[in-house]
């Protein structure tokens, strides 16, 4: 059994481990991604951990030009944009994250709708250095 | 069910006052307000005494982070001459100072006071960009930040999911953008004062001038989708779907209804207010449609006996194009999916069915966030005391306006009626 509490710092951790994980209500049966301490539902606070597939399509998007400082700082921008989006999931939640695989220059390519499939990309550098949930299109 | 949310008693607008928004680095926010607090004493027609002030409630967003000052309440009493009355900041990203009225309103209604000064202030110029796209990127959710999202990125995605709902595309947009910019010339404190033909035939001259290649654009929507004239922001919002950075301030005058008539003979009452709070992209119900708007129309719809259609011209907030089209549908102005047609048909134009933003909007009025709440109000208290200028909604005697405010990307919404009897 998954002991972490149910937040995002667990969230965040569990992504780091390449797992993008939910909390499931065990009072309804609610499924959330990112996960919840309580249930939007029913109230209950009593949730479990939940692995989901990473599969989804995608339902909103942008094309990023105008870069906030870290993105910036690893290179996009103008000249290099970045694609993120809304992925709903086939398990039934929404996340957002970066859509990579796509040319973020040519945003009449991308479409709501695509099928996308999660993964895990190492990024930045030194203190920055992360993993980034991303979706992909299969 | 709900319980249907009602005053406790009436309050009553009985004057108001807006700096000139812009960009103005030789002015602070003390400036700024005081700019905006004159204008104020001097529209209360029966003439006031500042020591009847009771209490202050003063919006901002993140002064803290654009000049490194928090506490903007006690300055502001301060500023006034009023402290040692008690002056709150209310903070609800870019819907912070209708937080403040609304506060206020509440205060006022429950006898605690009968005079209460409320406005908001914000100075963003003082950074560049890229630090003002990074301060207003704390408004947004976690997650979204996280994933690379700026503020007009937000917007961008709400963009292609009505897009692809309903089947719009940006040159709907483009009629938003079109319309703000030829409101905004007509009012004399908003920060830009041209419209896009103005700004078409000065690019052409300027080419013209240095020898360069003259653009083409035969209408307004060919320099819009000329990446040139209008680079991408956040696909698919452009340069020209995005508010400006500003500095500016607002305040008002509120009193007690059984008082008002001792300030003016024309005050503009609460007909109906309401607030709520919304969950982000990743949680949101609808991704063309805040849910928070739903509830603070509910809540102002339910205190005022009005329906959507009673009302007849709004400020909403158009933070980005998109947004404003978003709200006209969610407030029950239009049919949802509907209301692009609606704009494309001229409906939201001045002389329209429904005139929204009069003001030029937050595209062209400029957006200092936390001034902007009031601001809105304020140009529905200057359009229902027929006071308008030039910009005056024509060929109609109008009781009922009402004004739209947004926090973030949806965290917050507050939807306010003001009527005049
Ligand atoms: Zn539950």
């Amino acid at each position: 059994m998954e002991e972490r509490p149910f937040g995002d710092i667990s969230y965040e951790e569990f992504l780091r481990e390449k797992k993008l994980m939910g909390s499931r209500c065990k009072e309804c049966g609610e499924l959330y991604v990112p996960p919840r301490h309580f249930c939007f539902k029913c109230h209950s606070d009593k949730m479990q951990w939940e692995q989901v597939s990473g599969k989804g399509e995608l339902a909103a998007f942008t094309c990023i030009f105008v870069a906030p400082p870290y993105m910036a700082r690893r290179g996009y921008g103008r000249n290099n944009p970045y694609c993120t989006g809304v992925v709903k999931l086939e398990e039934g939640p929404r996340v957002v994250a970066r859509i990579e695989g796509v040319d973020a220059s040519k945003p009449e390519t991308i479409n709501v709708g695509m099928v996308l499939q999660a993964d895990f990309i190492q990024e930045g550098e030194g203190e920055e250095a992360t993993t980034t949930l991303v979706f992909k299109p299969i | 069910m709900q319980k249907e949310k009602k005053l406790g008693r009436g309050v009553a607008i009985v004057g108001a006052g807006m700096s000139r928004f812009g960009m103005f680095p030789d002015k602070d926010s003390k400036d700024l307000f005081a700019e905006a607090y004159q204008e104020m004493v001097a529209s209360i027609d029966k003439g006031f005494d500042p020591k009847d002030i009771e209490a202050i409630w003063i919006g901002n967003f993140s002064n803290d982070f654009f000049i490194h000052q928090a506490h903007w309440g006690p300055i502001i009493s301060d500023l006034l001459g009023l402290a040692p009355r008690p002056a709150t900041r209310t903070e609800g990203a870019c819907a912070s100072s209708t937080l403040a009225f609304r506060d206020a309103t509440m205060a006022i209604a429950s006898g605690l006071y009968d005079v209460v000064l409320v406005g908001g202030v914000e100075e963003m110029s003082k950074r560049t960009t890229e630090e003002v796209t990074e301060g207003l990127a704390l408004a947004t959710f976690p997650y979204e930040g996280r994933a690379g999202f700026t503020f007009p990125g937000v917007f961008g995605a709400l963009a292609t999911a009505y897009f692809a709902k309903y089947g719009a595309g940006r040159e709907h947009l483009m009629n938003i953008t079109i319309k703000s910019h030829e409101n905004a010339p007509l009012n004399p404190k908003a920060q830009f004062n041209k419209t896009i033909a103005d700004l078409m035939a000065a690019k052409k001259a300027k080419a013209e001038r240095e020898g360069k290649p003259v653009p083409d654009w035969r209408d307004e929507k060919e320099a819009l989708w000329d990446p040139k004239f209008n680079p991408p922001v956040a696909w698919p919002m452009h340069l020209f779907d995005c508010c400006p950075i500003s500095d500016g301030a607002s305040c008002m005058l509120l009193v007690a209804e059984d008082i008002a008539r001792s300030f003016t003979d024309e005050p503009v009452y609460v007909a109906g207010i309401g607030q709520g709070s919304g969950r982000g992209l990743h949680a949101a119900p609808s991704l063309t449609s805040f849910e928070a708007n739903k509830h603070a129309a509910a809540e102002a719809y339910g205190m005022s006996g009005y329906k959507p259609q009673d009302i007849q011209f709004a400020e909403v907030h158009d933070c980005f194009s998109i947004a404003e089209l978003i709200h006209i549908e969610d407030l029950g102005f239009f049919e949802a999916g509907e209301g692009y047609k609606a704009v494309a048909e001229g409906a939201t134009r001045r002389e329209g069915s429904m005139p929204i933003n009069t003001s030029g909007g937050l595209k062209c009025k400029g957006h200092p966030v936390g001034a902007t709440g009031v601001a809105q109000l304020y140009e529905v208290w200057k359009q229902l005391r027929g006071e308008a200028g030039e910009r005056q909604i024509p060929g109609r005697e109008l009781h009922v306006g009402a004004a739209q405010n947004l926090g973030g990307t949806g965290g917050t919404c507050t939807f306010t009626i003001l009527e005049r009897r």
